[in-house]
């Protein structure tokens, strides 16, 4: 009886100390997010605001026309490009980045840690700006450079198909530091004799690199892997500021798009059910990942 | 900080004390009232307060000034939160949804109790953006439209010695005007990121741009489409070239160069090309009203600008009334109008002779008197971009003129289905208007 008294006053005491945080978590997380889900079945809009009598209750229709809109389509393969084309590209920058850092050869390990990180920390308006400069067509040093290899100047940001490329390399370029940080702390957390052992085997730097380092960076890879594809899904700052969305609409992620029909137009009831249908595909992905990856985990 | 900010700070401050502890002796027995002006204008409009302060002792005006970026998520905010401003500057294309919203007061009252104030002493295009559904909403307080910037000296080369002011002399101009440039130079410049120029021929052919009240698409119809096909021709037979603004990286440059001819802009531009231009170039160049289909009086343009509003939440409407009123005086707007360069939406102001001693005022001055709003509906600027995009997709050849106008029509009348529904709820209930 005695023990159970005392659990009983340490379950309560444990739920005092969750308390506040728990209530911030209600009242500005899932209150909003079910505030949200209600809107999304709704038409609420900029009429609504001052006549609330106007809202309609719409069913599932705003699903279905954002569904049935080509403009949101082109969101989301814009989004997926930036997923396909961007994560995979980010995740290998960043472990090339960490295994180089990471060297046991490498000098000034932390100054070029620092270096590869500064772009995460650096204002996203800041960057557009000198990024610009640098992809103008006339003179920005990207395409001086590519001059030198006799590639045509390219219009970066007002081409419809190079808008995309270049987006994605800034957003590497912005975001692999983040990444790097966590594989770094992945391999060095790997044990030293697991390379001792495979080199008194004759293993080579290459097989020590698919035997032993990448196997025990499993964890390390489903979690930057879904962080990583969470974060390209939302991708949202950088299309902002440096191409509108533009040319030709090349670039509207669907947080963009969102982020338009919502604050821009006022349309709040279709720009949540925007957010729910992206909240559903990355849902899935993240599911399918953890499952693919998982299995190979254990296998 | 400039002198003017501390000037600001130090007012804002005031202010601040001033409702806080109603303190600030130098303040006491006044009503403050509060005015959010928008970018230079928001600056500069508190270099007029001292003389209204003057005439109307027992008035106090804090001014806060919001960027243009910004202002109309702000405005719409501080609806929301209940904490609108007094009166304020809003651009009138914005008048219809704040109307629509109830934010703002209907003006006909008091209009009626004010001498010398009403529709009559302003632009009547003008004045028209103002008026939703006949009510009165805003008091114009400087005006902006667009005429054609052109390279006199090309145009002479080229054989004119005027702009000629109907589509097709304006057309073999401009066909003139390439001969003499030759291949990689162009006639004009229509950026294919702005909808203004073939919004602009539209409304000049004819075209409502919304028809039915403003809850149906007009972009089939036959009306637009000539103005439409006409701004296309220009395009297609190489007088214009097919790219955006972002692509021309110095717009002042390529004039002076003669990359580009004609340029359809703003009043802003008449002072950007006194700096930017070369001495050199300082004769050389014009501006003309539009031309239009059949001549100069169908040379149609568009009515912008910014009006003053009051709110309805206010509880000093007669003190922003007093304001308003003060702004809209001529001899107010002329000194506004030295202070920024805004043009006064003041007929009266017009008669000044140091305004229209200049013939570039004097152009804007004519196309004034030929301006029409845009549609009236809170959603244009939204459709407005939807123009945008699908003329840039016929431009750039992604797309037909006849599936581009058909795509378009589709998605605004998807727009304005809640208007429809509002007006035939309105209709049912026997309530008035169909806003």
């Amino acid at each position: 009886m005695k023990s159970l008294t005392s659990e009983g006053r340490q379950q309560s005491a444990a739920w005092t100390f969750l308390a506040p945080a728990l209530v911030l978590i209600g009242v500005f997380f899932f209150v909003p997010v079910l505030a949200g889900l209600v809107m999304s079945f709704t038409d609420f809009d900029i009429y609504s605001i001052g006549r609330p009598d106007t809202i309609r209750f719409m069913g599932m229709d705003n699903y279905r026309h954002v569904l049935a809109d080509g403009e949101f389509w082109r969101a989301l393969r814009n989004t997926l490009y930036f997923v396909v084309v961007g994560g995979p590209l980010s995740v290998a920058t960043s472990l090339a980045a960490a295994l180089l850092v990471n060297a046991k050869v490498a000098r000034m390990k932390g100054f070029f840690r620092t270096v590869f990180f500064t772009p995460v920390v650096t204002t996203m308006v800041a960057v557009a700006i000198v990024f610009r400069y640098l992809l103008h067509p006339h003179y920005g040093l990207v395409n001086n450079a590519l001059g030198f290899f006799h590639v045509a100047p390219i219009d970066w940001l007002g081409d419809p198909h190079w808008s995309m490329p270049a987006i994605v390399l800034l957003a590497v370029w912005k975001n692999f530091g983040y990444n790097m940080l966590i594989f770094i702390a992945g391999l060095q957390s790997i044990p030293e004799d697991l390379y001792e052992a495979a080199q008194l085997d004759g293993a080579g730097w290459r097989a020590q690199f698919v035997h032993v380092t990448l196997p025990s960076l499993g964890p390390t890879f489903l979690f930057v892997g879904i962080m990583t594809m969470i974060g390209q899904f939302q991708i949202f700052a950088e299309p902002y500021v440096m191409t509108q969305g533009g040319p030709l609409r090349s670039t509207v992620s669907v947080v963009m798009l969102m982020y338009e029909q919502g604050f821009r137009w006022w349309r709040m009831g279709y720009a949540t059910a925007i957010a729910f249908i992206l909240f559903a595909i990355m849902m899935t992905v993240t599911v399918i990942q953890m499952k693919l990856q998982g299995d190979r985990g254990q296998s | 900080m400039t002198p003017r900010a501390g000037i600001t700070a130090v007012l804002a401050t005031c202010a601040l004390f001033a409702l806080a502890s109603a303190g600030c002796a130098r303040h006491a027995g006044r009503t403050t009232i509060r005015f959010w002006g928008m970018g230079r204008e928001g600056e500069v409009v508190q270099e007029l307060i001292p003389d209204f302060e003057r005439e109307h002792p027992d008035i106090h005006v804090v001014v806060q000034q919001l960027p243009w970026t910004a202002a109309h998520e702000k405005l719409i905010t501080a609806y929301v939160g209940k904490s609108t401003p007094d009166v304020s500057q809003l651009g009138n294309t914005w008048i219809p949804e704040f109307s629509a919203l109830e934010a703002i007061e209907p003006l006909r009252p008091w209009l009626a109790k004010s001498a010398g104030l009403d529709s009559s002493g302003f632009f009547p295009g003008i004045w028209d953006t103002n008026v939703i559904d006949g009510e009165p909403y805003g008091v114009p307080w400087y005006v902006d439209t667009r005429v054609v910037f052109y390279r006199k000296d090309v145009l002479e080369r080229a054989g004119y010695s005027t702009l000629p002011q109907s589509w097709e002399g304006w057309r073999e101009a401009m066909r003139a005007v390439k001969r003499v440039v030759g291949k990689e130079r162009y006639a004009i410049f229509l950026p294919t990121n702005e909808w203004n120029p073939p919004v602009i021929m539209g409304l000049q052919a004819g075209s409502p741009l919304l028809k039915e009240d403003g809850t149906r698409a007009a972009f089939r119809d036959s009306a637009f489409r000539r103005g439409f096909d006409f701004y296309m021709s220009l395009s297609r037979e190489g007088l214009a070239p097919s790219v955006s603004g972002n692509e021309i990286s110095n717009v002042y440059q390529e004039f002076a160069r003669g990359y580009l001819n004609m340029w359809i802009t703003g009043p802003w531009n008449i002072g950007e090309m006194r700096n930017r231009l070369p001495d050199s170039l300082q004769d050389a160049w014009a501006t003309a009203p539009m031309p239009g289909p059949t001549g100069p009086a169908s040379g149609l343009s568009l009515a912008g600008g910014s009006s003053l509003v009051v709110y309805r939440a206010s509880a000093h409407k007669a003190q922003a009334w007093a304001f308003v009123q003060f702004l809209a005086r001529p001899d107010v707007q002329l000194k506004f109008w030295r202070l920024t360069g805004d043009l006064p939406g003041r007929v009266e102001a017009w008669r000044d002779t140091a305004l229209t001693a200049d013939p570039n005022m004097r152009t804007f001055g004519e196309q004034l008197t030929r301006v029409v709003a845009t549609p009236k509906v809170p959603e244009w600027e939204e459709i407005a971009i939807r123009v945008q995009e699908q003329v840039e997709r016929v431009v750039r050849r992604a797309s037909t003129p006849d599936s581009a106008m058909s795509v378009l029509s589709a998605d605004v009348d998807r727009m304005l289905e809640k208007r429809r529904w509002l007006r035939d709820r309105s209709r049912a209930t026997g309530g008035g208007g169909s806003r």
